[in-house]
């Protein structure tokens, strides 16, 4: 079930000064960088909230995304920011003939495994994000640019996790 | 001219939203056309034989760096009122490593998961279920390691404050290190690549 090949991607210097365009325009238009795992934090709690309220109101975590109730918890900036990014990435995936339904891994691993390391992976990721305040988007991109000490610090220890990680997970991808 | 345009109030926060979806709608659509939709692209990173997170990443920093660096320079962005998030050495380290670890896993971060998943990718959806997961642990543990998460405080604190550098000098010595790294990623794709 691996995506067939659609366009060649682009030039990854091409892309990379897109990227850093968007990312000027949000300096230069909103005096923020960009983000996404702020966006989940968002819909989880409304979710929460919408299951248990009481729960989701007495978590201290939870409750900073709830606010005080004036507002509701999906209009957050990030959150109309990640749905610009399925619609931005939409729109790319269909000029480039690759949006369609397809699961990515390598040769090796069966489709089930494959997705439990997806569900795991991402449950990590989000602990990880967590604790550093922010993701790839929020804190190296964003702060790698803005010479933020801590986001480059966040940066190093991306790269080095993941090449230490890489080795014992090499079945999953080639 | 002087901006942040949003910082010097020439807009609400009703606008600002839609600035947040159009912001998003370039973002998403680079980053998939990067390749950054594909897990597999996106894990060759750590199997050496294709560096686009490495050569896309430090582009978009390096240029969105020199951008802030000019435009303060000739007086049109105030630097000083663009949001840095504050740092707390500890917790960004070991959050790093985790995420780091994660990627392999997982194949995603939380970004290019969102782009994947909007092009179809069914590893990207249980991934996102990952991420809520996770979200949710770590509100349930956060008031017990709350201490340990806010510990030693340092502010918003840049590179060149901290090592008592000049500002230029540090954009200049990050594109020497970004474009010898170009050079050393290509270099190491091609030597990967020729491996078995």
């Amino acid at each position: 079930m691996n995506p067939r090949p659609g366009s060649p991607y682009l030039n990854p210097y091409l892309a990379g000064i897109g990227l850093g365009l968007v990312l000027l325009a949000a300096f230069v238009i909103m005096g923020r960088g960009l983000g996404a795992s702020g966006a989940f934090s968002s819909t989880l709690s409304w979710l929460v909230d919408l299951v248990a309220p009481a729960h989701a109101q007495a978590n201290e975590y939870m409750s900073e995304y709830l606010g005080d109730g004036s507002t509701h918890p999906l209009k957050a900036w990030l959150v109309f920011e990640v749905v610009g990014v399925a619609a931005g990435a939409l729109l790319s995936g269909i000029l480039a003939g690759r949006a369609h339904l397809a699961i990515e891994k390598g040769p090796r691993v069966s489709t089930a495994v494959r997705l439990l390391c997806a569900f795991l992976g991402g449950g990590l990721m989000a602990f990880g994000a967590h604790l550093a305040r922010g993701c790839t988007s929020g804190q190296a991109l964003t702060g790698g640019a803005l010479l933020n000490l801590g986001s480059w610090a966040f940066m190093l220890m991306v790269f080095v996790g993941g090449y230490a990680a890489a080795w014992f997970f090499r079945w999953q991808w080639r | 001219m002087m901006t942040p345009l949003y910082k010097y109030g020439f807009f609400g926060e009703e606008f600002s939203l839609l600035v947040a979806f159009v912001l998003g709608l370039g973002f998403g659509f680079f980053l998939e056309r990067a390749g950054f939709g594909s897990a597999r692209k996106l894990a060759a990173q750590f199997y050496l034989y294709d560096m686009s997170v490495f050569k896309v990443m430090f582009t978009a920093i390096v240029t969105g760096m020199l951008g802030v660096t000019y435009l303060g320079w000739i007086g049109w962005l105030d630097l000083d009122l663009v949001y840095l998030v504050p740092t707390f050495l500890g917790p960004q380290i070991v959050g790093g490593l985790v995420l780091g670890v994660g990627f392999v896993v997982g194949g995603y971060c939380p970004g290019t998961s969102v782009a994947a998943l909007a092009t179809g990718r069914i590893d990207a959806l249980v991934y996102a279920l990952g991420i809520f997961t996770g979200t949710f642990a770590y509100a349930e543990v956060y008031p017990s390691i709350k201490d340990l998460v806010n510990a030693n405080p340092m502010g918003q604190v840049t590179l060149p404050e901290v090592f008592g550098l000049p500002w230029g000098l540090v954009v200049f010595a990050v594109v020497v290190i970004a474009v010898v790294g170009f050079w050393g990623a290509t270099k190491i794709e091609l030597w990967a690549g020729s491996r078995p």
